[in-house]
């Protein structure tokens, strides 16, 4: 347990000098701010309206933006350190192959809330008072996100790991995250849109569908965003399409990003038992 | 005996590669043994076995009694990769510490180990502005700390300069005056600089030597090189005298094994006033070295044969 803590602080350490972390935590928070006073604009509405809209935006830019600096985060945490001869120190100390993995989890994840909690924070806070201060209905919403955010990250964080112990050169390990990145916060929604649009007679609508939508922990997580705050607005997404109609509805669409970290984090475990560094 | 390390006819076979054949060697406590060995002749492959990073094909190898990579082998164990890239955000004492933390060493070690390896002043900058040589003292730092019971040592003193290795070696030389093994590994005999107890040379994943640098200098016995200057005008008759080959106009150059180095002195002092000099030198280390490797001996030792 104690190397297992020692692995997640030097991560944090690492991981918070990282410049791509930094970058892209800034263009996170730029981006949320874009998004709150664009969204606190039209002052004729109900303030509550505004901040939900605002919330209804930056989950939207979470399924982009948190996948991105999780794989960022994870996609070099065992090519690269094999490539670099520093996982062979560490495989040499007594530590277990599978501490190594969840120290890192514990230290990538931590690195991830700072990034999402600081974005979010800052732009729900300052949402909250150009609405002069709203009601804390709204703020509950944000840390809703907050929260769902850094599970939906550490969901990506995981399968990084899997990306990184398949392969044994960063770089290849880099284009496959991207590659996964590419796959769940884009292609996968553009082939469900497809199958809606093909499948006329409903079967695929009504059956179908809504389970492949629940299985990319990307949709669940934008899925469980909108159920929450529940606003017919802001639809023209896929999430606001199907509605209630999903076999998980609510928290428990969330599930899907918990068992797919689980079962990353145990994939990738195997994986690496199995690496001859 | 309980050694450190007991290799027992271990053999490694990479798919096509045969990296190591019938290879069997002991490291006792206190003990420093070089391993010595061309490139790919199998040194770092053996280290990855020694670490249980890698299953040896055949034979067996204990350390301290224990399966290597096992919990109680990875107490015992330190290493040093032949390259390492510690993270550069880091600063040298935060990957000292961290890695003591890992091994279990109390804190205090940490600050002792960098004034050991000489980065004390340096300690608190981040790598990426550490020098190569401060790089691979600070990997060194590393590995001495947590009081390892073996110290493994893939190529530590390549990108040293003189001075440094010099000092390298008083560091291995205090681990193992502390009980603990060290195993190094290094491309030439001249480069250890004849530091460590007992010298091991792989050939092409063979063990083709084993001993003290004595013994394998006895073992080699290769000659002596003895460079006689005679005086004005006597190069003729003493090169005809005691033969060999001439140098120049007044030096004669001759190779004598060790078992003849007394006649062959008695000979020339014979001589009398027509020697002005007499300058011996054994074999080096290069040409143990290369004796062992079977690289042939060099060129112009060659030509006199
Ligand atoms: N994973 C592997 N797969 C296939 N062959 C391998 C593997 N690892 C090592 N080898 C081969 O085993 C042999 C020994 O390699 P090793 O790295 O042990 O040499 P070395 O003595 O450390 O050489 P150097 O001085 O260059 O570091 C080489 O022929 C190498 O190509
Ligand atoms: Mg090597």
């Amino acid at each position: 347990m104690n190397g297992v803590l020692t692995i997640a602080a030097t991560e944090i350490r690492i991981g918070l000098r990282n410049r791509w972390i930094i970058l892209s935590s800034l263009i996170l928070l730029v981006f949320a701010l874009i998004l709150v006073l664009l969204g606190s604009a039209p002052t004729g509405e109900v303030k509550t309206d505004a901040v939900t809209v605002v919330v209804a935006s930056l989950s939207t830019l979470s399924v982009y933006l948190v996948p991105l600096i999780a794989l960022l985060l994870s996609f070099d945490a065992i090519a690269g350190e094999i490539d670099r001869g520093t996982l062979q120190l560490v495989l040499a100390s007594p530590v277990s192959r599978g501490g190594v993995l969840l120290g890192k989890f514990l230290g990538h994840v931590f690195v991830l809330s700072v990034a999402v909690i600081s974005g979010y924070g800052i732009a729900g806070l300052v949402a909250f008072y150009a609405s002069g201060g709203g009601d804390l209905a709204a703020l509950l919403g944000v840390g809703r996100l907050i929260a769902s955010s850094i599970v939906l990250g550490a969901t990506f964080v995981a399968i990084g790991y899997i990306a990184s112990a398949s392969v044994r050169q960063t770089g290849t390990a880099a284009a496959l995250a991207v590659a996964i990145w590419l796959f769940a916060v884009v292609l996968y929604d553009l082939a469900l849109l497809g199958g809606l649009l093909a499948s006329r007679d409903g079967v695929f609508a009504h059956s179908i569908f809504p389970w492949l939508l629940v299985f990319n922990p990307a949709d669940a997580f934008r899925l469980y965003n909108m159920s929450a705050i529940n606003v017919a607005a802001t639809g023209g997404n896929l999430g606001g399409a199907v509605g209630s109609a999903t076999p998980l509805s609510g928290v428990w669409a969330m599930f899907s990003p918990v068992i797919w970290a689980v079962t990353a984090l145990g994939i990738s475990t195997m994986i690496l038992n199995r690496v001859r560094p | 005996m309980n050694e450190i390390i007991t290799a027992r006819n271990v053999g490694m076979k990479f798919k096509a590669v045969t990296a190591l054949t019938d290879v069997s060697i002991d490291v006792a406590p206190g003990e420093q043994v070089a391993l010595l060995g061309h490139n790919g002749a199998g040194k770092t492959t053996l280290f990855r076995l020694i670490l249980g990073f890698i299953k040896p094909t055949a034979g067996t190898i204990s350390i301290d009694g224990h399966t290597p990579g096992s919990n109680p082998a990875r107490r015992i164990v330190s290493y040093l990769p032949e390259q390492v890239m510690f993270p550069k955000m880091l600063t040298g004492r935060e990957i000292v510490r961290f890695y003591a933390k890992l091994k279990g060493a109390p804190a205090d070690e940490v600050q002792a180990v960098l004034r050991k390896v000489d980065l004390l002043d340096a300690a608190d900058r981040r790598v990426a502005t550490y020098s190569k040589g401060m790089r691979q003292r600070l990997g060194l730092a590393q590995a001495l700390v947590g009081r390892p019971g073996l110290l493994l040592l893939d190529e530590p003193t390549s990108g040293l300069d003189p001075i440094s290795r010099q000092h390298f070696y008083e560091l291995t030389a205090d681990v193992a005056r502390q009980g603990g093994s060290v195993l190094l590994s290094s491309h030439g005999l001249s480069e250890l600089e004849a530091k460590t107890d007992r010298v091991a040379i792989l050939r092409n994943g063979e063990l083709v030597a084993n001993g003290p640098l004595a013994a394998l200098q006895q073992e080699a016995d290769l000659p002596i090189r003895i460079r006689v200057r005679a005086s004005a005008d006597a190069v003729d008759e003493v090169f005809a005298l005691i033969g060999g080959k001439r140098l120049n106009c007044a030096s004669v150059e001759l190779l004598c094994p060790r078992s003849a180095k007394m006649a062959t002195l008695s000979k020339i002092s014979s001589l009398g006033p027509r020697v002005e000099d007499v300058d011996m030198t054994p074999p080096t280390l290069d040409e143990i070295y290369r004796h062992f490797s079977n690289l042939g001996p060099e060129p112009d030792m060659r030509s006199e044969k």
